[in-house]
């Protein structure tokens, strides 16, 4: 499950990690609060304004609607409702987010932490993920911060450094020491920099994350080490025992019929093709999608209905890929195993009866227990639906229905 | 002979009074699995399908002499089975759960690798040796015996290459369905090591999906060690969207090098039979084999 940044900084605030202070809001008047808030708890002069959506890029980003950058920066108290107003409610397209970017209902209204002093201010690079190879959490850590990663590990892979984590005894002391040694910082900040990893590697496995990417991590002109940014996965698994970071969840940043087929107990992702699909088991709605393509369609979604489809999984499924103007034909394929093809072909009848007419063709593929029962089922029901047995009939019968 | 499970596996049930685990039981059991007991905390002393229940993995173990366990425990308590299996010196650990958190599995998995356990899945349909044993949750009639080994991460998946495999008039050794979470107890490349050292295994059917670099490793090994024999190789998800979780925990492209597309090079260049579409790996195998379908 993804968070939004202000979230995902309140989470650190609550081990002990330093981030860059913000407020979030959503009106101009609550941003302008917001910032004279700010002002009085942090004394800063301007504020860093942050459009919250789940998807990186934002900074370059533009909003379609203002052409505003997905973050701003308000030199004036004064100027914070207005480039709030700019954002707020707009739809921000960066590279993460697809040409149809993703509504802006929130901003994250912030301390501005680059002001000068000392010494110079100086963006890092620090992420927490499972090394799933080694079946360990790594910690990866670069001074190129502020850039896209996968750019850094391409051009400089020696910029990146690595620390593996024993699983049995967790993150140790000299281990944090020796990223923050790597990173070439000393003094005050190098002492900064284990605390924040320290405390950081704590937040992570006390909320069960998958990923954590703190990009940037700051080094501000007077050598504390903060979170500018900060992206946060949670383990979907684990979520149960962490009831407060379950609420965290936000609906409105998902497609809503995944969402929808989620009540459903389907496990469903859009895709942008025009054929549909409803499968029984992750694996071979992978391989169905897969199937589609090489049939000449383009798979319209990844459906999977899960081990014990019937009438009302069936039915369900159904509804969802009918939402999705796109789908040209669907076809669904079941290998029943201990579920009998036979009842599974009278499900997919009696669904079909209770939706009304669907305007477009059904390919049933069931194998299995009772595989030829189901299909004379479907071929007996005088409905707009055909029937195959293998995978390699279902495949010609795709291609027949759009071509 | 065959591999993990055969006719002498001495087989109890965590999890055995559940709904899930009283399903699957009794399916092992008229499969001709030896189904020796159950464990259930706190029914211990009972019986369930005419099979003793323990309170403990130990006392089932001192009891019937168990050396094999398949996991039907929800996934909250589960990584904690997987590790009272390992203690109690069960030899063979299949986990069935799905939706196990990760954090748990890192522990488990080093947990049980310093006992000499070895643990298939969890988030996987178990292992079958047709006509020995069913250690799963797979319909068993779909598996006809035979001399071809399956390594899979994906459950209806292994059922479609058995089926084509019985159809193209060839059998199945051991089918071993490793998981879709992304941490596993048995890699892609230990569970074809382990048939490729099978003198009843002639050839292996490998099917991965995106997500991590298992598919790589096993390819790269299969090189290394001679490809003694012939592999053939599907990898589902050419046509998933990166960054999208497909259904298995573990089904995410992360990066370039966990797509389908670099799974299905990498396995061709290490002398993989690769084959594009999943309606044809019967066929194909068939043809490796130079039988007739």
């Amino acid at each position: 499950m993804n968070i939004h940044e202000y979230q995902a900084k309140e989470l650190l605030k609550g081990y002990g990690v330093r981030i860059q202070e913000g407020i979030v809001a959503d009106t101009p008047e609550a941003a302008l609060e917001a910032a004279k808030k700010l002002n009085a708890e942090t004394g800063t002069s301007w504020y860093v304004i942050k459009a919250q959506i789940h998807a990186g890029g934002r900074g370059k980003g533009k909003v379609k609607e203002t052409d505003s950058n997905g973050v701003v920066l308000a030199k004036k108290l004064e100027d914070v409702p207005e480039k709030a107003k700019n954002i707020l409610g707009g739809t921000l397209v960066t590279i993460q987010t697809g040409a149809e970017g993703k509504k802006v209902n929130k901003i994250l209204v912030a301390e501005d932490v680059y002001y000068p002093g000392a010494s110079e201010p100086k963006e890092y690079y620090l992420s927490i993920l499972l090394d799933r190879a080694k079946g360990s959490n790594v910690i990866m850590a670069s001074t190129e911060g502020g850039m896209d990663i996968e750019e850094v590990a391409e051009k400089h892979p020696e910029k990146i450094i690595k620390e593996w984590v024993d699983p049995k005894i967790g993150l140790q002391g000299f281990q944090a020491r020796k990223v923050a040694f790597k990173l070439g910082l000393e003094g005050n900040a190098f002492k900064e920099m284990v605390k924040f990893i320290t405390s950081l590697y704590n937040a992570y496995i006390g909320s069960d994350a998958s990923q954590f990417e703190i990009n940037p991590v700051l080094k501000t002109s007077d050598d504390k080490i903060l979170a500018v940014d900060a992206k946060v996965n949670l383990d979907d698994n684990a979520l149960y025992r962490h009831k407060d970071l379950a609420d965290l969840r936000d609906l409105a940043e998902e497609d809503p019929l995944e969402v929808e087929a989620g009540k459903s107990g389907l496990n469903y992702v859009k895709l942008d093709g025009n054929v549909g699909c409803m499968v029984n088991g992750a694996g071979l709605a992978m391989a169905t999608m897969d199937m589609i393509k090489l049939s000449g369609g383009e798979p319209a979604n990844f459906l999977d209905v899960g081990g014990g489809a019937n009438a009302t999984t069936v039915e369900a499924g159904f509804r969802i890929i009918l939402q999705d103007p796109n789908v040209k034909a669907i076809l669904i394929n079941v290998f029943g195993g201990i579920v009998r093809c036979d009842r599974i072909a009278n499900g997919v009848v009696e669904a079909y009866k209770s939706i009304g007419n669907i305007p477009v063709p059904i390919i049933v593929r069931l194998q299995g227990t009772n595989a030829e029962e189901g299909a004379r089922i479907i071929d007996e029901s005088g409905l707009k639906v055909s029937s195959a047995i293998t995978l390699k009939e279902a495949a010609e019968k795709v291609r027949a229905a759009i071509s | 002979m065959s591999v993990l499970v055969n006719k002498d596996s001495k087989v109890i049930v965590q999890g055995f009074t559940g709904s899930e685990g009283s399903f699957h039981a009794q399916q092992m059991i008229e499969y001709g699995t030896n189904v020796v007991g159950g464990v259930t905390p706190g029914k211990g002393g009972s019986t369930h399908l005419e099979k003793p229940v323990f309170n403990s993995v130990e006392e089932a173990v001192a009891a019937t002499g168990a050396n094999t366990s398949i996991i039907f425990v929800p996934p909250a308590f589960a990584a904690d089975a997987i590790m009272e299996a390992a203690d109690a010196g069960i030899k063979v650990i299949i986990a069935i759960t799905e939706g196990i958190p990760v954090a748990d599995m890192m522990k488990a998995k080093p947990y049980i690798k310093e006992r000499g356990a070895v643990l298939i899945g969890p988030n996987c349909p178990g292992v079958i040796t047709p006509g020995e044993a069913k250690v799963g949750i797979m319909p068993g009639f779909v598996f006809k015996q035979g001399r071809i080994g399956i390594v899979s991460k994906s459950g209806t998946l292994t059922y479609e290459a058995a089926d084509q495999i019985a159809k193209a008039g060839l059998g199945v050794s051991t089918a071993i369905g490793i998981g879709g979470d992304p941490i596993i107890g048995t890699s892609t490349k230990e569970a074809v090591q382990l048939l490729m050292e099978d003198p009843e295994t002639d050839a292996i059917v490998m099917i991965g999906e995106i997500g991590g670099n298992y598919e790589a490793e096993a390819a790269k090994w299969i090189r290394e060690n001679g490809n003694k024999k012939p592999v053939v190789g599907f990898i589902a998800g050419q046509t998933a969207p990166p960054g999208r979780r497909m259904g298995h925990a573990g089904a995410i492209i992360g990066g370039a090098d966990d797509t389908a597309a670099a799974k299905m090079r990498i396995m061709g260049e290490n002398g993989i039979h690769v084959v594009e579409s999943p309606a044809e790996i019967g066929a194909v195998m068939a043809k490796v084999l130079g039988v007739e379908a």
